[in-house]
């Protein structure tokens, strides 16, 4: 993992990032240091503050407050071309009357390149995202995929520091997505260069950066690896957000232990004092079936609880069911494999028992208790 | 206070450095501004503040001294209020001057000899009295000593107060008032007839499947191209005094609201149908396909579909209509006879008398209506667009045989119209003496022999429809650009659109007027401009600018905004990107404007009347004048040269638009 200090400075810096908007607040005290190499991505909902944070990092929409440092220069009023990033948006920008040639070109002329040293790097940058036959067309003649491998290369034809990627891939088809998905990954790890990639999409998110900003309401609500922002929320918005999470209602028992209806499951360490009301959370995925044939009685050690299936949906590899247990007083989702379905021959009112690992089953307080 | 005061740390607001580009389009916005406001709010001024200036001599203002004939003065102090009422050197009706008001100070002294030893002083009460020594201007209450050869050549001068004395003079005139009540009638007369019949035009084009929609289409856009008085001249041969249908008149006079009527509905036709068929178009098929698979018949769907849908079009038009006809001049002037209304008043108060504050006060009163319909319309059009926005799928008209015929015969009787008044023109032009003698002859084409300007007239509006449209086209689009395209800088922005929105609110009288008052004043440094070809192409650029304006912001919005964006990332000059994107890529909308501006400075009248010279006489003021001065015919074949011109215009605009499109627009057809 990839982290910064004294030996390694940050790449980039932010330190303290305010934006209003009149008097709304799109980014309230944003801090943030991204290492040189550096795959970084700004994820939350709509509105929250990730794209003004892009804009203000690339000089579009300058912060309110606050200032920016890209390789040790304080960059905080520069405008846009005094910065040095290249910048690529999800409606790809890309110049309608000019030849692909021209567009990735476009950067490299007026700076003293020799005519036939742009066609050489123009060569280069078709060949690197893989369309080295198009140079000739028009934009409007590739697909949407292809103009934004194009955009691309346009923008790291001058060899930028920095690059900035506006939700990318938000407007092509999910089939094309995925395979572009891996290609912007590759590339950026063959060229190194530090990338900053704003998403809406969680899995988008999870699948291409060394690290995630999960943002909300204009604040970082956690930094981390996609590994730790998914198996460690630290918000229950987080948790929320990132995948899907059962919420149940709970009671803080001892520091290590909840009550969750009539049963008692160790859990993760906890802050709450006991008798707290609170949300006991755990991915569908990690519930996971007993079987019969290996344990034949309830063990409350082995975190397991009787529950009976109240619905199920095919999801092709997976089922997702509806588990409903009086002792619980509710419900859960859980994820069951083909596998364990057809072994146990589960189907809708079947009895089961399931088990709730206790470093799985987190605690967070909860919203609506009155406190 | 808000959240943000208290949430929000203390300090100064980050503000970028900016850089060469950020200062140059910063400035250019800046130039524009200072452009409008030269060529627009000053004038206005100037106009506004001229209809409330009143002129009157105040006699107690002034003062003598007289000696006796050694030269010594007794100290003794003689009001010139007081020597009026003694000697009555000049009536109550002489002392209510206007501008130009000079009094004689000798009348005031009845043995006065311009020989005689005696000597004179002469002053103020205070320094709002001027009076004039030869040409020399004074002013102020130390005395002035002058033996009696001085004195001869001291005039007394108005006044000037601010004040509503001209619009209470105004109101208070019949004649004057009147003109309210016939523009304001002939205005709603003439907007109800054109648009309802613009929208039978409109929606038989767009709902019915007859046959030669493009010609009809050609056709109706036919009166754009010609100067609205024409319609008047044609309308003269057909009803007038020795027109061929006089008949039809049944006794009435052409010359009054029916010929004006008649024609505005006729000039105005094009503007209604262009503004009725876009609102037609955006209809919903799907709403067509709902209401049929509920069995609603077509009297029902008509008027719950697409009448409602196409409300704002409708207005929009309407106000438009009602614009063009209040503010309309030469149609009234050729056409009009004793029939008056506001846009000819200002003519004849500040051509035929002279009155140019009563001219001011005119215009004020003018501008009120029109701003009003330009201002409604304004928001009409916005709420339209907001229609517009909505997916809709195309309406497809299926085919009926009656109702497409029924079509055919309406948009047929509307298309004689438009050619007939066309024809009757050109007719007129070339026969030898209407209606004594019909035998062809090529003589009424002999400008020179005209008053009017001649042939001169005609290659001046040529090359004033050329001048403004390089110019105008240059200056609105890259004006449109900067304001649209640029960071910050929101005061200068928010300041250059409303100068930019502001000329379609003025009617060009209003503009003609209020340009004479700015640039012919002596004391203004731009006043070199006065009497020459860049004050027409000043004026016609800015009477047409804001529909230029619109079209070029139209082209320019459906451009991706991150274009400018990527160009600064790519640390590339933003006229680069201006240069060799957005012009190539709004190269359709450039000639579109180019287009309108030039065929509008072939036509305009109302504007320029004030402001040409001998040397920049034109072609739309030369129908005006010869059919002043009696020579119909000739005005005929001038107007007829205009519409021909345009019509060339028209053609090399779609050839270019055709040629350009295929060689710089490839990606277009791919």
């Amino acid at each position: 993992m990839l982290r910064t200090d004294d030996e390694n400075p940050a790449f980039l810096k932010i330190n303290a990032l305010w934006k209003a908007f009149g008097d709304f607040l799109a980014l309230k005290d944003i801090s943030l240091e991204v290492a040189e190499g550096e795959f970084v991505c700004f994820l939350g909902p709509s509105g929250c503050g990730k794209t003004t944070l892009l804009r203000a990092i690339a000089g579009l929409d300058p912060q309110t407050r606050g200032t920016i440092e890209q390789s040790s220069r304080d960059i905080s009023n520069l405008p846009p071309a005094q910065r040095d990033y290249g910048i690529v948006f999800q409606s790809y920008a890309l110049f309608p009357n000019l030849s692909i040639r021209r567009n990735v070109a476009y950067g490299l002329e007026n700076a003293g390149h020799s005519r036939s040293k742009i066609d050489a790097r123009v060569d280069e940058l078709l060949q690197l995202v893989d369309l080295p036959e198009q140079g000739n067309k028009y934009p409007a003649q590739l697909s949407g995929g292809q103009q934004q491998r194009i955009a691309l290369a346009r923008a790291i034809a001058t060899k930028p520091g920095l690059l900035l990627l506006d939700e990318p891939l938000s407007a092509l088809d999910a089939r094309v997505r995925v395979s572009l998905r891996h290609q912007i990954k590759e590339l950026q790890r063959k060229l190194g260069v530090t990338t900053v990639m704003v998403t809406h999409d969680q899995e988008e998110g999870l699948s291409m950066a060394d690290r995630i900003v999960v943002m909300n309401h204009g604040r970082i609500e956690q930094v981390g690896t996609p590994i730790q922002i998914y198996r460690d929320p630290d918000t229950l918005f987080v948790a929320d957000f990132i995948g899907e999470m059962n919420q149940v209602q709970g009671v803080a028992e001892t520091a290590d232990r909840v009550r969750i209806g009539e049963v008692s499951f160790n859990c993760q360490s906890h802050g709450f004092s006991p008798d707290e009301k609170v949300l006991a959370t755990v991915r569908p995925e990690d519930i996971v079936p007993i079987e019969r044939d290996h344990s034949d009685q309830a063990d409350p050690a082995d975190q397991g609880v009787e529950v009976h299936i109240g619905d199920m949906e095919f999801l092709g590899s997976y089922w997702k069911a509806r588990l409903d247990s009086p002792r619980l007083s509710g419900s859960l989702n859980a994820n069951l494999s083909m596998n364990a379905v057809r072994r146990m021959e589960l189907s809708v009112g079947s009895h089961l028992q399931v088990r709730l690992p206790s470093d799985r089953l987190k605690l967070f307080a909860n919203p609506s208790a009155v406190t | 206070m808000s959240k943000l005061a208290t949430e929000l740390p203390a300090g100064p607001r980050v503000r970028l450095v900016l850089g060469s580009d950020d200062w140059f389009m910063r400035g250019f916005i800046a130039l524009i501004v200072l452009y409008l406001f030269v060529a627009l709010a000053l004038p206005l001024y100037a106009m506004l503040s001229k209809s409330i200036s009143t002129f009157r001599m105040d006699l107690t203002q002034f003062q003598f001294q007289v000696s006796d004939e050694t030269g010594f003065f007794s100290g003794d102090i003689l009001s010139a209020d007081e020597l009026n009422a003694a000697v009555g050197a000049y009536s109550e009706q002489e002392l209510n001057v206007g501008s130009g008001g000079r009094l004689s100070a000798t009348a005031f002294f009845p043995d006065f000899s311009f020989r005689s030893p005696v000597k004179y002083r002469v002053r103020g009460v205070d320094d709002s009295a001027v009076f004039l020594l030869g040409s020399e201007r004074r002013t102020g209450p130390s005395w002035v000593e002058l033996d009696s050869n001085q004195f001869r050549r001291v005039v007394l001068r108005p006044v000037t107060s601010v004040g509503l004395d001209n619009f209470k003079r105004y109101f208070s005139t019949p004649s004057l008032v009147q003109s309210i009540k016939n523009s304001l009638f002939i205005a709603a007369i003439s907007t109800v007839i054109t648009v309802l019949l613009a929208f039978c035009f409109a929606y038989a084009l767009n709902r019915s499947c007859m046959r030669f929609k493009g010609v009809f289409r050609l056709i109706a856009m036919a009166p754009i191209l010609v100067p609205s008085l024409l319609p008047g001249i044609a309308l003269v041969y057909l009803f007038g005094n020795q027109g061929l249908l006089k008949a039809v008149m049944a006794g009435e006079s052409i010359y009054g609201p029916y010929g004006i009527i008649a024609g505005s509905v006729f000039f105005t036709f094009p503007h209604a149908m262009l503004i009725i068929t876009t609102a037609l178009a955006i209809s919903d098929a799907r709403l067509y396909e709902a209401a049929l698979s509920l069995r609603t018949s077509r009297w029902k769907t008509f008027w719950t579909i697409t009448i409602p849908g196409a409300r704002y079009g409708l207005i929009s038009a309407a106000f438009v209509v009602f614009n063009l006809v209040i503010t309309d001049f030469g149609l009234p002037k050729v056409i009009g006879g004793q029939y008056n209304v506001l846009a000819v008043d200002i003519y004849k108060q500040v051509i035929g008398q002279q009155n140019f504050e009563m001219g001011a006060v005119v215009s004020v009163v003018l501008l009120i209506p029109a701003m009003l319909a330009f201002g409604i319309d304004r928001i009409v059009q916005r709420r339209q667009v907001a229609l517009l926005s909505a997916r809709s799928v195309v309406y497809q008209p299926s085919s009926s045989r009656i109702f497409d015929r029924f079509c055919l015969l309406y948009c047929s009787l509307i298309a004689i119209f438009i050619l007939g008044i066309l024809g009757i023109c050109q007719f007129a032009a070339l026969v030898k003496f209407w209606p004594y003698d019909l035998s062809l002859s090529l003589r009424n084409y002999a400008f020179n022999r005209m008053d009017g300007g001649g042939w001169a007239a005609y290659r001046n509006s040529i090359e004033l429809a050329g001048l403004t449209a390089f110019f105008g086209t240059v200056i609105v689009f890259t004006g449109a650009y900067m304001v649209e395209k640029t960071q910050g800088f929101k005061g200068g922005r928010t300041l250059f659109q409303f100068l930019a929105m502001l000329p379609m609110a003025i009617p060009g009288m209003v503009l003609g007027l209020a340009y004479i008052f700015f640039f012919n004043d002596p004391d203004n440094p731009l006043n070199f401009l006065y009497g020459t070809m860049a004050i027409l192409v000043l004026c016609t650029v800015t009477h047409f600018y804001t529909v230029s304006h619109l079209t070029a912001v139209t082209a320019l919005k459906q451009m991706d905004n991150e274009f400018e964006s990527v160009n600064a990332s790519l640390k590339q000059p933003f006229y680069k990107l201006f240069a060799r994107v957005s012009v190539p890529v709004c190269l359709p909308a450039i000639l579109d404007i180019s287009i309108y501006l030039f065929v509008n400075a072939m036509t305009t009248v109302s504007a320029v009347v004030f402001l040409y010279s001998t040397s920049t006489a034109l072609a739309s003021v030369a129908v005006l004048n010869m059919d002043d001065a009696g020579d119909v015919a000739p005005a005929a074949a001038m107007g007829m040269m205009i519409f021909y011109t345009n019509v060339a215009a028209r053609i090399v605009h779609a050839g270019l638009s055709r040629g350009v499109l295929r060689r710089t627009q490839v990606w277009r057809h791919h």
